[in-house]
């Protein structure tokens, strides 16, 4: 294993974190309108106000990791989606500045004019990361010197906006597993009636993702099917030595999704919130990780030619900045998993207003 | 002028970086101050230390946040609009960048989490530390982003290679090299100092202001005293490291110093302007100059030579006049917190400070001065480095992404104009409600919690009428 395997794993760990954290601090946004009452929209709001900011730093660190290990990825992703990303940056400032200044009057107008910037920010961050990722899965116009062809329409496809409301929809079930966490009472009842519509309405769009996923690109699951589906471009050689191996853990992987998914409405039906969190950020794990098996060793797919893909070596910076950084990593990343652990640890337990709150 | 995609992407990231930049020293320097007031309530247990610390720690939240949210914004923008300067640097660049998250991100918003809504959650002491923690991470971000830009000014440790694609980009050949780059420790001591006097400006201005509307009396007059000893420490700090800081210029940027100081012909004896003017097209400075003084300061000599404009092809020539006056323009401001700092110093020794109506009235809308000097300072900073990206490795029009459009990037750069448009003044708003409200007034009820063992020893120490 050379360093640039080492690198994309560290970045889909990266993902990882950022999707299982941030991911139910934008599916609270997404629910926060349909809570009623200031005093239940500030528990939803303080519910993720101590930790929110951390789980965004999650998002900066791998867009630093990925600038300082792939910077080809990084240029041409960011460039390529240049209008969605401007549009998920004003999202995210809105929302974080909308936390922030909501409760600040306690004017009817100036708080509902926040929350639903709040919200707002919330559900189109969530759909323009999922539009993201759809394009990396159906691949998008990389042309030859990694440059992008097409325009920003070209990014928007049924395919696209079919995985933005999937990630929206995946989103607002794990914020919804959070919130059960989170709150009692009334609050809590009617955020169990969410999160049971949002587990269907998950279940829906995730079924017909996977189907429309295998039908436009069955190259997806080449790197795991155990040889039977020839794999676009080069396979990586760890692939082609390990295909037994690599299967099998694949399927592992298809099967704990499987069983993350359908233990979501048995742990909320027996009361255990903490197993419905636990099983929904499973679920968000399993797929990222699918995406990224199936990419591999692309980081970026190109529709035009398999030759005009960016995979982590034509993509990657020198190794000896990917070795030093991989140090750099090592050493940080304990400290990271200890103040997050710290945090959470912290603030575990329900939510309860106080002067600090929101 | 144009509107092409080079001029808006250069305006977009000139706006977004000027507008972000206003906070970031407002966190650093108030980070420093919540230290030393936290402390001092720490180790003394006064109530008073206890409204101050909090009623400090919501002012720094209100500019914390949007310091965050307008942060993101520029670790995207290298990718969005200057895709090719990212494929250029993205070896070494990258790393500070990818550095500053593991190392100063997380550990800054791990215990901002503890500073904003710990107080009766954590013990004193485990906020205390979670105060220091922030206040370092702070800092620690302020190292890494500066370590990248001094890069960009003082390349070293790199060796240019050729990729497949058949372009240039440049190689880390030393990674501690590039960290500690000829410029990286007296930019980033520069840097950071700018940021404890404006942070310390801005409690002088709130404490001031309560002053002046006698609400709060022992709340501001304590602000205001540590305050202005952070102030008047780093105001006198600040030009004797912009000193070593001109100094390295000088050496490694020369084109840059020449533009400072509007010198066109290579000169010994070379003369320090004070206050004037440049014109670039008739090779002019009208300055009122003290002769030899240039030269002094460079290299502690008043007949070195020092290099003009004439050594640089003209198209290599920084915008000499825009340069030569936000440069003395950060150089005045300068002198004027030493002068005002140092005045009020010595009324306060005397006794005498808040008597001075007039002086309080001044401090209030002075903290808008040290948010000019730092945006000077980098406009001098950045602007000196042009045409250059990457200092004479890569041009700035070189920088650009290849696939995005003009169209796309007017309507990024509306969309964030409008934005932060709203986004300032719901801060001032904020900002404003926050100050009106004021401290808690800690002579009032004592509050619930926090009250430790000590404390009531003390109490019971005071019903019983003894002294301790």
């Amino acid at each position: 294993m050379d360093y640039n395997v080492i690198w994309y794993i560290i970045i889909g760990l990266l993902l990882i974190g950022y999707a299982i954290l941030d991911g139910f601090d934008l599916g609270v946004g997404a629910l926060h309108l349909l809570s009623k009452g200031d005093t239940n929209r500030r528990i939803m709001l303080n519910s993720i106000g101590p930790v929110w900011d951390g789980n965004e730093v999650w998002l900066i660190t791998a867009g630093g990791a990925l600038f300082a290990a792939f910077p080809e990825v990084y240029a041409t992703a960011f460039s390529s989606f240049y209008l969605p990303f401007m549009l998920l940056l004003i999202a995210l400032i809105f929302r974080a500045v909308s936390i922030e200044f909501r409760s600040k009057e306690p004017n009817k107008r100036w708080r509902s004019t926040w929350d639903t910037g709040f919200s707002l920010g919330s559900i189109v961050a969530a759909i323009l990361f999922g539009i993201a990722i759809g394009n990396v899965v159906v691949g998008f116009a990389i042309g030859a010197n990694k440059v992008y062809q097409g325009s920003f329409l070209d990014l928007i496809s049924p395919y696209t906006l079919l995985t933005g409301f999937f990630n929206l929809a995946m989103f607002t079930m794990h914020g919804a597993m959070y919130l059960n966490l989170k709150t009692q009472g009334d609050l809590q009842a009617q955020v169990q009636r969410w999160a049971k519509n949002a587990y269907f309405v998950f279940l829906a769009i995730f079924t017909l993702t996977t189907a429309a996923t295998l039908y436009l690109q069955p190259t997806m699951i080449a790197n795991f099917s155990f040889g039977l589906v020839e794999v676009p471009g080069k396979a990586h050689e760890l692939v082609q030595q390990h295909q037994t191996l690599v299967s099998l853990v694949a399927w592992l992987i298809v099967i704990l999704n499987v069983l993350s998914i359908a233990n979501i409405p048995r742990a909320l039906a027996k009361d255990k919130p903490m197993q419905a969190f636990i099983s929904s950020a499973c679920t968000i794990a399993a797929i990222v990780l699918l995406f990224a098996l199936g990419i591999f060793p692309n980081m970026l797919v190109s529709n035009l030619s398999p030759d005009y893909s960016i995979d982590i070596y034509n993509g990657s910076s020198s190794q000896y900045t990917l070795r030093t950084m991989f140090w750099v990593a090592i050493w940080g990343l304990p400290f990271v998993i200890g103040y997050t652990s710290l945090i959470y640890w912290t603030y575990r337990g329900r939510t309860e207003l106080n002067e600090s709150s929101y | 002028m144009t509107l092409d995609v080079e001029f808006l992407s250069r305006l977009q990231f000139a706006f977004t970086i000027m507008f972000h930049y206003i906070f970031p020293p407002f966190s650093i320097g108030m980070g420093l101050l919540l230290v030393i007031y936290e402390s001092l309530y720490f180790f003394t247990r006064k109530k008073v230390y206890e409204s101050i610390t909090r009623f400090w720690i919501k002012i720094f939240a209100a500019n914390f946040s949007i310091g965050v949210a307008t942060g993101i914004v520029m670790e995207f923008e290298f990718g969005t609009n200057w895709a090719r300067y990212s494929r250029f640097v993205g070896d070494i660049f990258g790393s500070p960048l990818a550095a500053e998250g593991i190392f100063a991100f997380f550990l800054e918003s791990g215990f901002l989490a503890v500073l904003l809504f710990g107080w009766h959650k954590v013990k004193p002491g485990f906020h205390l530390f979670s105060t220091c923690m922030v206040a370092l991470g702070s800092m620690m971000s302020a190292f890494w982003i500066v370590v990248a830009n001094s890069w960009q000014q003082t390349p070293v440790a790199y060796e240019l290679a050729t990729t497949v694609d058949g372009y240039t980009r440049a190689v880390i050949t030393d990674f501690w090299a590039v960290v500690f780059n000829p410029s990286s420790m007296v930019r980033f001591s520069h840097s950071v100092v700018g940021a404890f006097v404006q942070g310390a400006f801005l409690v002088l201005s709130v404490s001031a202001y309560f002053i002046i509307k006698k609400r709060n009396l022992e709340f501001a007059y304590r602000s205001f005293t540590i305050a202005l000893i952070v102030a008047a420490v780093a105001s006198l700090a600040q030009p004797l490291i912009g000193h070593n800081h001109a100094q390295v210029v000088g050496e490694y940027q020369p084109a840059k110093l020449a533009a400072f100081e509007g010198l066109y012909e290579t000169q010994t004896r070379a003369p320090l302007a004070i206050i004037g003017y440049t014109d670039p097209e008739e090779q002019k400075t009208v300055a009122l100059e003290i002769p030899g003084m240039l030269s002094w300061l460079l290299y502690e000599d008043c007949d070195a030579e020092v290099a003009g404009l004439d050594q640089f092809p003209k198209e290599d020539w920084p915008p000499v006049a825009q340069v030569f006056q936000s440069y003395h323009l950060m150089v005045g401001l300068g002198g004027i917190f030493i002068g005002i700092t140092l005045l009020s110093l010595f009324l306060l020794w005397r006794k005498a400070l808040f008597d001075k109506t007039w002086l309080m009235r001044l401090f209030i809308p002075m903290v808008a001065l040290p948010v000019i000097a730092n945006q000077a300072g980098w406009y001098s900073a950045e602007r000196g480095r042009q045409p250059w990206i990457v200092q004479g490795l890569l041009r700035t029009k070189d920088g650009l992404s290849e696939s995005v459009q003009a169209p796309e990037v007017l309507i990024s750069l509306v969309l964030f104009a409008v934005v932060y448009a709203l986004l300032f003044f719901v801060w001032l708003y904020v900002l404003d409600r926050e100050i009106k409200h004021g401290p808690e007034d800690h002579t009032l009820a004592p509050e619930v919690g926090y009250l430790q063992k000590g404390e009531r020893v003390n109490a019971v120490k005071k019903l019983t009428g003894s002294n301790d």
